[in-house]
């Protein structure tokens, strides 16, 4: 399906697009299924190619779940239609195609739980939204905690999470064993388990749907997607001190304060110039490299995080498992593969290789938490890129310069914060007022001094 | 798997270093803002090319030095001894 857009889109720009790609983006339903499945007709394309507009009202930097669903909810939310959606590869081909699909809001502050709370709102109801199947499967999470410490911080996690009304316990090793069999909850491991906060609304969904779900409800609104268009620069003009950086707090590299930051006037991309009033950075790993082309300053710096995928066994694990002293994560998919995911890399890097002491220190410590998977076989590793803030919470909203937003600095919660993103981002884009569900994590926050430490409630140490 | 050149030890597995992060001058304490003192703190230029950056040979010499690695690739090119203390105080 990637594919065939992906190859369409590239010869876009050159030739109109053809009549049944203009088509009306049609409803699945069992009617269609039947249609499709037992006629010979073929399926049509799920979104539309388009030609690129010199000028658009907003233009969305980064395809991924978080672009898509902002141009999404600009659209259904507040009629606001007239978007693009720049990706510089194919939709979906970063962080929303290399997370590892695990879905919670047991967070550890007031403001992250109430936030991810309501990611995992709109994720419950995506499907009958978007009218595309996105496998949201809610099976409960469990994040073991192997010392006193984390045990500690799980009993602080799940006071907050219940004074939110977000269903989070801390449960002992009996429970823990009984919710997943095949753990080895004895005393005579190296890291014995102590106990877990469990977590019953968290789960997994299947990632790439959910891309493809938002880019096809985007554009049945009208929104126009367009791949492989890099942006290579953003226009902004009335800049009082052209061509310097700006901080967090709106001074230049010098430390003089500027009076203008300048407002946004359009992009530069690879296939030309788009005019937009408004641009807003949705991209994940090299968010910082385009907020650097606005002249905006972000806390941020790049690490990989890897994972790996096993060949797929019959269904055994019911829940997401997560330990922080081993520095791992697993969740079986619907098709049977355990996902594996880890800590970010000790290093920033902005490469997507895999590393050989990854995958060994991954098999040791998944086999040391399920001693029964040492003949399972790895498929493949992977990489992706997190743009890591010193509280690791998001950088959303406003910047110094008017109508530039961002939406970056995701470290590792990105995907699951997709739809709630989405929508809070389109609210303060058409409403000019920034939402009180992402008050807290402004850019200003740094030169206030008003961070949100969200570190205690990393999945694994970073 | 990428090796750092340890300017003591030679080339080494990264496993064996720490990262302290990319070189960002240490204001002057004696006149520097609030403002400088939290751009030193939070903001690094995170470049997608060559970086300069401090290094820490844990499992060796214990010693620091300074290399430049292109941060796409992980190549490096130029390596630099340090004193045992790094100027600027003690690594993060």
């Amino acid at each position: 399906m990637i594919a065939d857009n992906d190859r369409n889109g590239s010869t876009n720009g050159r030739r109109r697009a053809s009549k049944a790609s203009q088509k009306k983006v049609p409803k699945y339903s069992a009617f269609s299924l039947l249609k499709h499945g037992v006629g010979s007709t073929e399926w049509p394309r799920a979104w539309r190619n388009h030609e690129m507009r010199p000028s658009y009202d907003v233009v969305i930097v980064g395809g991924g779940v978080h672009g898509l669903a902002t141009a999404y909810y600009l659209a259904a939310n507040h009629g606001i239609r007239n978007v693009a959606v720049l990706d510089k590869g194919y939709l979906g081909g970063g962080g929303s195609g290399r997370n590892t699909a695990i879905l919670r809001s047991n967070y550890l502050t007031p403001e992250g739980v109430r936030f991810y709370d309501r990611s995992l709102e709109l994720y419950r109801h995506l499907a009958a939204d978007l009218n595309f199947n996105v496998m949201f499967s809610r099976r409960g999470h469990l994040t073991l905690a192997h010392n006193d410490s984390s045990l500690r911080t799980m009993r602080w996690r799940a006071e907050v999470n219940k004074h939110v009304g977000v269903d989070s316990e801390v449960i002992d090793p009996s429970q823990v064993k009984e919710l997943v069999p095949h753990l080895d909850t004895s005393e005579s491991t190296r890291y014995p388990i102590l106990g877990a906060l469990y977590h019953p609304p968290g789960g997994i969904i299947r990632h790439d749907a959910v891309v493809w779900g938002y880019a096809r409800a985007a554009d049945a609104h009208g929104v126009h997607l367009h791949q492989k268009t890099e942006v290579t620069g953003i226009d902004v003009a009335g800049r009082s001190d052209s061509g310097a950086r700006i901080d967090t707090a709106g001074r230049s590299d010098s430390g003089a304060r500027i009076d203008t930051a300048g407002r946004v006037v359009g992009v530069q991309t690879n296939r030309g110039r788009i005019a937009a009033p408004i641009v807003v950075n949705c991209t994940a790993g090299w968010s910082s490299t385009i907020s650097d082309m606005a002249g905006v300053r972000t806390p941020i710096q790049t690490f990989p995080l890897q994972a790996a995928v096993t060949e797929p066994v019959r269904p055994f694990l019911h829940a997401v498992v997560v330990s922080g002293t081993l520095h791992v994560y697993v969740s079986q998919t619907d098709r049977g593969e355990l996902v594996f995911g880890a800590s970010v890399d000790p290093f920033t890097s902005y490469s997507m290789r895999g590393s050989l002491e990854f995958v060994e220190g991954l098999a040791g410590h998944v086999l040391e938490l399920m001693p029964a998977l040492s003949k399972v076989r790895l498929l493949r590793q992977w990489a992706g890129l997190c743009d890591m803030t010193p509280d690791y919470s998001p950088i959303m909203g406003e910047t110094p310069v008017e109508g530039f937003y961002v939406d970056v600095g995701w470290g590792t919660y990105g995907f699951k914060a997709g739809p709630v993103s989405g929508e809070a981002m389109a609210e303060a884009i058409a409403t000019g007022r920034t939402p009180e569900i992402i008050e807290a994590f402004g850019l200003d926050r740094f030169s206030k001094g008003e961070l949100v430490g969200e570190k205690g409630a990393a999945a694994v140490g970073h | 798997m990428i090796e750092l050149p340890c300017p003591w030890c030679g080339p080494r597995n990264v496993t064996e270093f720490r990262y302290s992060g990319e070189v960002t001058p240490r204001p002057d304490p004696a006149t520097a803002t609030p403002e400088e003192w939290r751009d030193y703190l939070y903001l690094r230029r995170n470049l997608r090319g060559w970086v300069e950056e401090t290094w820490y040979h844990g499992a060796g010499c214990r010693r620091f030095f300074r290399v430049e690695r292109e941060t796409e690739s992980n190549d490096v090119r130029s390596v630099v001894r340090l004193p045992a203390e790094p100027a600027g105080g003690r690594a993060r």
